[in-house]
This record gives C-alpha cells, sequence and structure tokens, in this order.
C-alpha cells in the first residue's frame, strides 16, 4: 500500500474543506460535547446580531469575538477528524484504482483445461470456479485447486517482489485485483461480490464501517455527565447572579453569552473534539505498520492483551538450524568428522545442510568441492531411509537422525557407539537438534544443529514481560528441545509438541483464567485457535481460512509484528486517557480568568481571584475561549501520533502520564491564557 | 489553635483510628452471615423470607426500594396521623401535607434534613415509631448496599448480589442495635435525658422543660449518620449532649461506621489493602480542611455552645459534614465565612469523606471506579477495579450516580433564589443569604440533613423541591451502585499482573482524592464564589 506523510499538503487541504463539511448537525449529533460547542456558537452568533441592532446584552464586537472562536472550536475539532481520516482516504482511492472490473473466464467443469465462458468479475459467486492466466488480474478471492503461479499482490501489501502461489498448503489463497504474472491457476471463488478482501480493506481505511469501540463508548459517557455537571453549573449561574445583583443593588446579571463562553471553556472540549481523530489515527498506525484490523474493537483489544502465543519458528528463532559443533566419536578427530559431514551435505540445499558446509568451511578451511568432478552420488533425503548422504570412491556416507543411522549401521553389521549416544542426548537436551554422521558401518559423531533464537527478542520479551504481557512459544519440538530455547529466548512459558488442538486448548486455559490472549497463524489447522483468540492476526501469506478466523491480517506476514500491535492498541488507550485529564485539569485555570470577570460588576472584590492579572474582564473571557480553541489545534499532531509507549509498569506509567498531562493540564493554561490576554491588550482588541 | 487544641484533635483521630479495625472485621463477619441467632431465623420465619436465596441485582434494587417506599409512608402516615396516636403528652396536631411528606422522605433516606422543630411539634410516639425506626432502616439499608456492592466485586460469574432481606436485618441486629444500646446507655449516664413525661413547668415563669425519650434516638442519630435532631437544636441542646464527655463520643460515633466499613470493605473484597486505601483517601480529605476549620474558628464564639468551645465546634461540624449526618453542636450559619464554607463543601463532594453508613463507602467506590477508568486509559489498558473490567454500563451507572447530587443541588438553589416563596424564609440578605439557601440544597442534595440555619424553609416550596432533590440523591445512587454490583458479579475476574494497575497505593489514592476534589471543585466553584468566597472576600 503507499505511504503518504502526515501532513502532506494535498490531504490538509481536503482536510480543512471537510472540517466545513462536517458542520452538518447530524454529524456533530454523535459527539455530546462538541454537539453543545456547536450549538453554543449559533446562539452567540444569534446574540451578536441582535446586539448589531442595538438591543444586544453586551457589545457587539465583543460578543462576535467570543462567537467567532467558538466556531473556530467547533471547525479545529472538525479538522482533528478530517486529519485523522486523511491518510486512509488517499489510500482508500489507490485501493480502488486496483479493483477494477476485470473479466473472469469462468470454467464450465472444475479443472484446468475445461472450456469456459468469460463473464463479468462483478458476476462470480461464491462457489464458481475460475482460470487466470499470465498477465491477467485475478477477478475475486479464492482458493487455488490447481496450478501454481507467481502473483503480483503489490495493490494490497505494497510490496513488490512476486509471491508463489500454489494448491494445496498453507499458500493456496489469492486476493481479488492480484495479478499473475507467469503459469495459471484455477481458483475457486470464496467471496461475493462487495465483501472481497478488497472491498473490506477500502471500507476499514476509509473508516466508513468504523464503529466506536467499547472504550470509547465508556469514554464517551464520562465526557457527557460532565458535559451535564458543567451545563448545570453554568445555568444555574443566571438565577445565582440575579440574586445577587437583587442583593447587591448594583451590576448587572452575568449575560449569556459569558455564561456560553464559560460553558465551552468548562466542558472536555479538548478531548471531545480528539476524541474521534484518535480512535481513526490509531486504525491508521496499524494500517502504516502493514495490519489490517478488521475492527476497531480488535485494536483496542490488543491493548488489553495479557498472553501472547508467538510460534517459535520465524518470530523466536530464526526460520532454519544451523550446525554449530562438530562432535566426534571416540577415535575420530574433528577434521575428519568434519570433511564427511561437508561431503554428505554438499548436494544438500536444504538450510540446515548448507550450514553444515559454511560450518566447515569456517572452523577447518574446508573449501567446498564439486560433486560431479569428484564423481559422486548424492543420496537424497527419503521418508523410508530418513536418511542423505553422499556415495563416492566406495565410500558411503550418511547423516541422519540418530535412530535411523543406528539402523543403518547395525544393519551393515556395526554398532552404535556410547559416546556418541551421549553426545546425542547432551545436545538434544539443550535445545540443539543432533544429526549423526556414518561412514559405511561407522559412526563418526554428531553434528550439533541449533535453533537460533532472534538477536535482541529476549530484551524484547523482558520488556513486555515489565508491561505486564505474558509470552508463550509454540512449537513442534519435544518438550526438552523447547525448554532449552524457551529458556534461552526469555519467553514465561512454551507449548511442545504443539497441535492444533493443544494450541486452542491452552487459549481457551488462559482465557478461562480471565487471560487475553494474542497470537498469529497462517496455516487452515490455526483457523480455530485463530478465532478462539482474542487478538488473532492471519499472515496475508495464510490460507483463506485463517485470514477468515483472524481480526486483523498482516500484510507483511510478520508473525514478530504482534509485539507492534499490541502497543498500538495501548498508544489509543493512552492518548484518549492523557488527554481527558489534561482536558479537566484545564478548567481550574479556565475558572480563575472567568469567574472574576464574570461577576466583576456585582462583587468587585471577587477580582482577587484573578491571579493572572489579566486586562480586563471581556479580554479574560476571551482569552480563556481562544486559549481553549487553540490547544485542539495544538494536540492535533499528539492525537494522530499518539503517546510514546513505555514497556513500563503500569504505576509508572500512571505517574508519569500524571505528572506531564494532569499537574501540567493544571498548569499550561494559565500560562497561556495569561499570554494570549497579553497580545489581545497590546493588539488594543479588549 | 493552642497545643490543647491539636492533642484534642489528635486524640480524636487516633481513638476513631483504633476502633477501625476491630469493628471493621466484625461488621464484615456480620455482612458475609458469619454471626446468627434464633431471634435472627425467627425473624425470618416470621416474614417467610429465606436469608441463603440470593437476588440478583434487578431484585435486591426493587427489594430495596420497595421497603424504603413503605418506610415514606409509614412516617408520613404518622405525622399526619399524629393528633390520634397515643405518647402524645403535649397533645400536638397533624402535620402539613408537605411538611410530613419532606420529613417522611428525609427519614427515609438518611438525610434528617428537619424542617420542624422536634419538641414543639412531634409527639413521643411519633419520634420514637416514626424517626427512631427509620434511623435504623435507613442506615441498615446503606449497609445492605455496600455489602451488595462488595459481594459484587469479590464474586466471579455470579448473577447473585446476596439477599436484600437478610443484609437488613443482619446490620440492624447485630451493628446498629447493639452500638445504639451501649451509647445511649452511656448518654443517660452523662445526663442525656429519656422519658416519657409531660413538658415540666419552670417556676415562676411561662416556659416549659421539654422532656421525652431522647438518649435512645441520640445514640443511633449520630451511629446511623442520620443527625436528626430530638430538640430543635440538636447536640447544642444540654438534654441531648450535656457533657464534653458525652460530645467526644458522640462526634466518635459520627465517623464510626463510615470509617470502619472500609475494613469491612477490604475484608469482603479478599484484599484489606483496597480498604486501607480508600480510607487513607478519606482521610487525606478530612483531615486538612478539619485543621483549616479549627484554624478560622479560632476567637469566634458566635452560635456556640461555652461548654465546647471553637475547636470542639469546629471538629463537630467538619465530622458531621464529611459523614452525611448532619447532627449539630454549634450554629454552623454563625461560623466564618471559611468555616461555613468547608462543611458546605464536604457536603457537595458526595458525601464521599466518610459520608452515610453504607453511602459514604459505596460513594467512594464509584469515584475509585471513575479514577480507575481515567488511570487506566492513561495506562493503555482497559480499566479494571479489584480484578472487575470497567465498561461502558458500569461507567454509565457510575456518571449517573456522580452525576444526580450536584444536579439536585444546584437546580433545588437555583429555584430558591429567583421565586418569591423560595426566598420567603430566608433571614440574611446578600452573599449570605446565597449562602444559607445553597448549604440547605447541599445537605438535602447530598443527604446530609444539616442545616446551616438562617433558612425557614417550611414552605411547600422547599418542602416539595427539597423531598425531590433527597429522594433523588439517595435512590438515584444507590439503585445505580446496585446495577454496578450486578453487573461486576456476572463478571469474571482478571488476574492481578505487573500490567495491572494497582488500586491500593498511596498513587492511588492520590489520584481518588484528586477525582473526588476536582470533580467537587469544578461542580461548585462557581456558585460558592457568589456565597462564601465573596463573604471571605469582602
Amino acid at each position: 500500500m503507499s505511504k503518504s506523510a502526515r501532513f502532506d499538503p494535498h490531504i490538509v487541504r481536503g482536510a480543512l474543506m471537510d472540517s466545513v463539511r462536517k458542520l452538518d448537525p447530524r454529524h456533530q449529533a454523535k459527539n455530546p460535547v462538541m454537539f453543545v460547542v456547536l450549538v453554543g456558537s449559533v446562539f452567540t452568533t444569534v446574540l451578536g446580531l441582535q446586539a448589531l441592532t442595538g438591543r444586544g446584552e453586551a457589545p457587539a464586537p465583543f460578543i462576535l469575538g467570543i462567537s467567532l472562536w467558538l466556531w473556530f472550536t467547533v471547525l479545529f475539532g472538525n479538522f482533528a477528524e478530517a486529519m485523522a481520516e486523511g491518510r486512509g482516504k488517499a489510500q482508500a482511492d489507490t485501493l480502488r484504482k486496483s479493483r477494477r472490473d476485470v473479466n473472469a473466464k469462468r470454467l464450465d467443469e472444475p479443472r484446468y483445461g475445461s472450456s469456459y465462458t468469460t463473464v463479468s468479475g462483478a458476476l462470480l459467486h461464491k462457489g464458481d470456479v475460475v482460470v487466470v492466466e499470465t498477465g491477467e488480474f485475478i477477478p475475486m478471492d479464492g482458493e487455488i485447486i490447481e496450478g501454481a503461479a507467481s502473483v503480483d499482490e503489490s495493490a494490497i501489501t505494497g510490496e513488490s517482489a512476486p509471491v508463489i502461489r500454489e494448491s494445496g498448503g498453507d499458500r493456496s489463497s489469492v486476493t481479488g485485483g492480484t495479478r499473475v504474472l507467469s503459469d495459471w491457476l484455477v481458483i475457486r471463488v470464496t467471496a461475493e461480490a462487495g465483501e472481497s478482501f478488497l472491498e473490506r480493506m477500502i471500507a476499514m481505511v476509509e473508516g466508513a464501517k468504523r464503529q466506536k469501540t467499547p472504550n470509547e463508548i465508556a469514554l464517551n459517557i464520562l465526557l457527557a455527565a460532565l458535559t451535564i455537571v458543567f451545563l448545570m453549573a453554568t445555568a444555574t449561574l443566571l438565577p445565582f447572579s440575579i440574586f445577587a445583583v437583587n442583593e447587591a443593588g448594583k451590576g448587572q446579571p452575568v449575560t449569556v453569552t459569558v455564561l456560553v463562553a464559560l460553558l465551552v471553556c468548562l466542558i472536555p472540549t479538548t478531548i471531545g473534539a480528539l476524541l474521534s481523530a484518535i480512535g481513526i489515527a490509531g486504525m491508521d498506525r496499524m494500517l502504516q505498520a502493514n495490519v489490517l484490523a478488521m475492527s476497531g474493537r480488535a485494536v483496542e483489544a490488543a491493548g488489553d492483551v495479557d498472553v501472547l502465543l508467538l510460534d517459535k519458528t520465524g518470530t523466536i528463532t530464526l526460520g532454519n538450524r544451523q550446525a554449530t559443533a562438530f562432535v566426534p566419536a571416540d577415535g575420530v578427530s574433528e577434521t575428519q568428522l568434519a570433511d564427511a559431514a561437508q561431503l554428505a551435505s554438499l548436494a544438500d540445499e536444504t538450510p540446515e545442510g548448507r550450514s553444515v558446509v559454511i560450518l566447515a568451511k569456517e572452523k577447518f578451511q574446508i573449501r567446498e568441492r564439486d560433486l560431479h568432478q569428484l564423481g559422486a552420488h548424492f543420496v537424497p533425503f527419503t521418508a523410508r531411509t530418513r536418511m542423505s548422504g553422499v556415495d563416492l570412491d566406495g565410500r558411503q556416507i550418511r547423516k541422519g537422525a540418530a535412530d535411523s543411522i543406528e539402523a543403518y549401521v547395525t544393519s551393515l553389521g556395526g554398532s552404535f557407539p556410547t559416546g556418541v549416544r551421549q553426545a546425542v542426548e547432551s545436545i538434544a537436551r539443550q535445545g540443539g537438534t543432533p544429526l549423526v554422521v556414518a561412514e559405511g558401518n561407522r559412526v563418526l559423531g554428531v553434528i550439533h544443529l541449533k535453533d537460533i533464537v532472534k538477536g535482541g527478542i529476549k530484551e524484547r520479551f523482558a520488556e513486555l514481560r515489565r508491561a505486564g504481557i505474558k509470552t508463550i512459544m509454540i512449537t513442534g519440538d519435544n518438550p526438552l528441545t523447547a525448554a532449552a530455547i524457551a529458556a534461552e529466548a526469555g519467553v514465561d512459558d512454551f507449548l511442545a509438541e504443539a497441535t492444533p488442538e493443544r494450541k486452542l486448548q491452552l487459549i481457551r486455559e488462559r482465557q478461562a483464567e480471565g487471560r487475553l490472549v494474542a497470537m498469529t497463524g497462517d496455516g487452515t489447522n490455526d483457523a480455530p485457535a485463530l478465532a478462539q483468540a482474542d487478538v488473532a492476526v492471519a499472515m496475508n501469506t495464510g490460507t483463506q481460512a485463517a485470514k477468515e478466523a483472524g481480526n486483523m491480517v498482516d500484510l507483511d506476514s510478520n508473525p514478530t509484528k504482534l509485539i507492534e500491535i499490541v502497543q498500538i492498541g495501548k498508544q489509543m488507550l493512552m492518548t484518549r486517557g492523557a488527554l481527558t485529564t489534561f482536558s479537566t485539569a484545564n478548567d481550574v485555570a479556565k475558572y480563575f480568568a472567568i469567574i472574576p470577570a464574570a461577576f466583576a460588576t456585582t462583587y468587585p472584590q471577587l477580582s482577587a481571584l484573578n491571579v493572572m492579572h489579566l486586562a480586563s474582564p471581556e479580554s479574560a473571557i476571551l482569552s480563556a475561549v481562544i486559549f481553549n480553541a487553540l490547544i485542539i489545534v495544538a494536540l492535533i499532531p499528539l492525537a494522530l501520533r499518539g503517546i510514546q509507549y513505555r514497556p513500563v509498569s503500569a504505576a509508572d506509567l500512571l505517574q508519569r502520564h500524571l505528572l506531564i498531562y494532569g499537574a501540567g493540564g493544571v498548569l499550561l493554561p494559565f500560562a497561556g491564557i495569561k499570554v494570549i490576554d497579553m497580545i489581545l491588550a497590546g493588539l488594543g482588541w479588549v | 489553635m493552642s497545643g490543647n487544641d491539636l492533642t484534642q484533635l489528635g486524640f480524636y483521630l487516633l481513638v476513631l483510628l483504633l476502633c477501625v479495625k476491630p469493628l471493621g472485621n466484625y461488621m464484615a463477619s456480620v455482612l458475609e452471615g458469619r454471626r446468627t441467632s434464633t431471634l435472627e431465623r425467627g425473624l425470618y420465619r416470621l416474614a417467610g423470607v429465606n436469608p441463603d436465596q440470593g437476588m440478583t441485582w434487578k431484585v435486591y434494587a426493587a427489594a430495596f426500594l420497595a421497603f424504603n417506599a413503605l418506610g415514606v409512608l409509614a412516617v408520613y402516615s404518622i405525622l399526619r396521623l399524629q393528633h390520634l396516636l397515643p405518647l402524645n403528652p403535649q397533645g400536638f396536631g397533624a402535620l402539613e401535607p408537605h411538611t410530613a411528606l419532606n420529613i417522611a422522605i428525609s427519614f427515609a433516606t438518611n438525610t434528617n434534613w428537619q424542617n420542624y422543630g422536634g419538641e414543639s411539634t412531634l409527639s413521643y410516639f411519633t419520634q420514637m415509631v416514626g424517626l427512631t425506626v427509620q434511623n435504623f432502616v435507613s442506615a441498615a439499608s446503606g449497609l445492605a448496599v455496600v455489602a451488595a456492592l462488595a459481594r459484587g466485586l469479590a464474586s466471579k460469574n455470579s448473577e447473585s448480589i446476596g439477599n436484600f432481606w437478610a443484609d437488613l436485618v443482619r446490620g440492624t441486629l447485630y451493628i446498629l442495635l447493639p452500638l445504639s444500646a451501649i451509647l445511649a446507655i452511656f448518654l443517660v449516664s452523662q445526663g442525656v435525658i429519656q422519658n416519657l413525661d409531660g413538658y415540666v413547668p419552670v417556676a415562676d415563669s411561662k416556659r416549659v422543660l421539654p422532656m421525652g425519650p431522647a438518649a435512645s434516638q441520640v445514640a443511633i442519630k449520630q451511629l446511623g449518620t442520620n443527625g436528626g435532631g430530638f430538640f430543635n437544636v440538636n447536640s447544642a441542646h444540654p438534654f441531648e449532649n450535656p457533657t464534653a464527655l458525652s460530645n467526644f463520643f458522640q462526634v466518635l460515633s459520627i465517623l464510626l461506621i463510615p470509617a470502619a466499613l472500609c475494613v469491612t470493605f477490604g475484608r469482603m473484597v479478599n484484599d484489606n489493602r483496597q480498604g486501607w486505601a480508600l480510607l487513607a483517601a478519606m482521610v487525606l480529605i478530612f483531615v486538612p480542611l478539619l485543621l483549616i476549620e479549627a484554624q478560622v474558628e479560632v476567637g469566634n464564639m458566635e452560635g456556640k455552645e461555652v461548654r465546647f468551645g471553637t475547636t470542639n465546634s469546629a471538629l463537630w461540624a467538619v465530622a458531621t459534614t464529611a459523614a452525611s449526618n448532619g447532627s449539630v453542636n454549634a450554629m454552623h450559619d454563625s461560623f466564618t465565612p471559611i468555616g461555613g464554607l468547608i462543611p458546605m463543601f464536604l457536603m457537595q463532594l458526595g458525601e464521599v469523606v466518610f459520608g452515610g453508613v453504607g453511602s459514604g463507602l459505596y460513594g467512594m467506590v464509584v469515584f475509585a471506579i471513575i479514577a480507575v477508568f481515567l488511570a487506566g486509559l492513561m495506562v493503555g489498558r482497559t480499566p479494571e477495579y479489584l480484578g472487575k473490567k470497567i465498561e461502558a454500563f458500569e461507567m454509565k451507572m457510575a456518571s449517573i450516580a456522580i452525576l444526580v447530587p450536584p444536579v439536585c443541588v444546584l437546580l433545588g438553589t437555583a429555584i430558591s433564589v429567583v421565586t418569591p416563596m423560595g426566598l420567603s424564609g430566608l433571614q440574611d440578605r446578600g452573599a449570605h443569604g446565597f449562602s444559607e439557601i445553597l448549604y440547605a440544597f447541599s445537605s438535602m442534595g447530598n443527604n446530609n440533613g444539616s442545616a446551616f440555619g438562617g433558612y425557614g424553609a417550611n414552605n411547600p416550596l422547599v418542602n416539595l423541591t427539597g423531598g425531590v432533590a433527597m429522594f433523588f440523591a439517595r435512590y438515584w445512587v444507590a439503585w445505580p451502585v446496585l446495577a454496578i454490583a450486578g453487573s461486576l458479579a456476572r463478571k469474571k475476574t482478571v488476574p492481578v499482573g505487573p500490567g495491572t494497575l494497582p488500586t491500593h497505593t498511596p498513587l492511588f489514592v492520590g489520584l481518588l482524592v484528586g477525582a473526588v476534589l476536582i470533580v467537587g471543585v469544578l461542580a461548585f466553584i462557581p456558585a460558592l464564589a457568589l456565597g462564601p468566597i465573596v463573604e471571605a472576600l469582602q
């Protein structure tokens, strides 16, 4: 997917237009806080116009000045939301271009070479079988039932290198809108028009399907309650001040304009204006990480995850085992063993085989030899023998698992030395895979194949642990090997000899304890576990079943991404919480600005509360309103970017954020309002 | 303040805190149903109640509301039929409907706002069968609700939050009755009267000395955070509160149960630290305000009893408004502006700093839920309190509970200051007059019942608006709290981990104190500015 900068001028221009469009009361009504501001803006505009006719409750410039800044407050909130949506919209446009309506060759019989009818891709239904040939676009999501081809998926993933897709196994799913570069595929359609992956993706990035997440709903309730409290506190000030004027016998009751200004300043407009932007930006950050969340709920749940199930291979260890040592049998030198091992591996193109050759070269300078020149005969691995090797000059070198080699040497009249047996056990205990090498009926020794734990992963897990997230390694290895790797990688727990059933059971057990479980998966056999997990990230390379069972798809198919996803989820919640605290803490200073100003004529002694020494009652009220509007703009970058996540304990994080957004939120507006007041007074506007 | 004053305040706090743990543990054993008696079982058999039958929150709330409605009806009927009922040596007549309704709601809601003078209006029968009974059962109702809330937090995947009838009976039988009996006997030893005689004429004058069963009502009035005085001047009256010692034990009784309930709560949710944290938050708000109050009242003897002095009057004023007690031993109207502001502000905080029996603690837990919600967001995790996830439903209910009291106070005050009838009983003018009205509605709108004085509130308008305020402040807070209890009971408990925000640490206590203060300050600063703050700046 193409990436664009957040403050791309094109996006900003679009957002500015949208901010005005979003003034629609039906849109504003979804957000109680901003709706109150909108009503206030309209109300003060009417009062201002009335003042222009000479019958106003206060001078027209003052009322209209307040009114103008109230409108700005609404617009700034709209702008924040539009900015958050902007990048998604741009991406949706790009995606839409790939959603071309292509003609599909619908097969009459589900096999290659059958006769076909050409129909529009939009008319395909679930279960139809189509053939796609070189250069053609795949019309709809589907499962390959025959053939193999290289496919260009850049429209979806942004990755330009083609990928191989083939029938059977975990790489059998294809996405509509991608293109076959070579060969052909017979595909069974798995989605109806309008429900394809691409369609869902467009809807998601555009935010069209965005529903409020559970936490956002809860926060909205709290904000609405605060708004009602402030509505009461300001509305009752009118009767209170009428009473005060009657009693004091001087001054005028507080004007409706001032009450509206006070109300808007007090209600949590900062968070109210930025709330939806934060949610959209969270989804957007997922998208920038090339993760497609199927719902905002999933993103939010990611922040709550306490257990991560991580596949060993590819996530915790590098994909392949590597040879790390040669352990010779008694009477055999290490070089002899290495030489034989290298010969046995020369034709073995598996990564394990390559690593044996490399180790022999690094350790004993045994150079690569050409098997053809040597006249050697390669013996490939078969399921029956479970060994591979080479025959040359009458030598028969074999390597394989201990029991296979033992059977092999015994059949040739040899025996399996105790020393080698001990070495085999010791390697297994350390988490390695022992590979025994034999020449004829003589066992030469053992190659130590080791899982290489990814660099830095242990530190990453320690960070997660501090943040309260447990990691569980999933592996098909035996418990002994698994335990050793688990210890080396620093995971909290592991599941050895994992089967899909045991995985599912593990998730259920953890969930029953009240934990939220996240996992990644790609195979069809992962689907039940993915469906059960709270946060389930399917690899884009995975099968259709896995993608449908998950609630997120990782377009990069990178299992380590899960960690990033958790952080994005947390960031979204933290940003909301911090801005709510900030918004409420701001009110203290606003009271100090507005209360003495509002009652200056009735109770001049209240000017003792004017601790900021604001120039005049009018400038005090206007400054508070302006500060209230500008702080929204100032915080848009923070809302879009999210608060930086730190892997520290909850208590430390709370302390830090209370200090910055709580204490900072109390202090900052004193300075801000004062500066604005000085500017207003300096310009002679009030 | 002198060293002696500080010592007295310190001694009071010390004794209070020493009582908290044993009483708290005892109350936990009662509310968990670990104590039983033949009397209790007999009562259940009589009423046809199975105390072990769990109730869903809706059934529990319905029982609570129905029982309280019966209480209102009973008191109202007694007041309206007073002239026909026995034990009326002075021959007092029936009360006006609006006055009777206000009193009935006032006592059923544990407010004990009094728009009447006891010795000049009510018969002994009314005081004993009407009001004292409500003093017991309204406090027991509060105990029941907080016990249900604690059970909701402690249980997992359960529909039941306990049995209201069992909670009501146990709270009355094993907590309120025994403590009241002890206190009443002690008060009699100090000279508080307890008789059913007619009023005694004073020789050579037209005056009479009022008589009556005062001690039995005074004891529960303090312990049950009711506060309704037997006599008009409440515990400033020598027959209600004759000595320094009676004063000490009465003011101790005001905070005793609300403070000890924190420990009970900790026990019931199986984490004692949680109870101590809530108590710490209460003490942290209480002590500074107490010290300021005592300091600003130094030298101001107007409206105070010579036998108590300023410090003990200040202590009482702060304790009675921190708890939703409302009894007085001095006239708050005569306090300095700041001295009047502090009690008013304590009520406006929603009666959660100790607060009423049960109601104070459940109010504080609601604030804890709000604080935990904000804190949870700030650390990037769906908030949880005691292992229970706080979600939209809990926030909705918590918001209602936080919202209702300030709305009642502000609207009630607003209606009174702009209507002739609302202003008719006002004694003082200007900002002080405003303070008097604001105080009255802060008191009713938070179920305190304390009177500032200076505002004759016995007219149809104030009786009705005040009655509505008291009603909503009690039931529209208790009902959402029960809803929260029911919803939390159904949830599973999330295990504690490093990602869990601990709710027993000083940091969280600080946050809780901050949440309580900021909601109170933000809602009431404008109103306070026009009353006591203006007075103070004059």
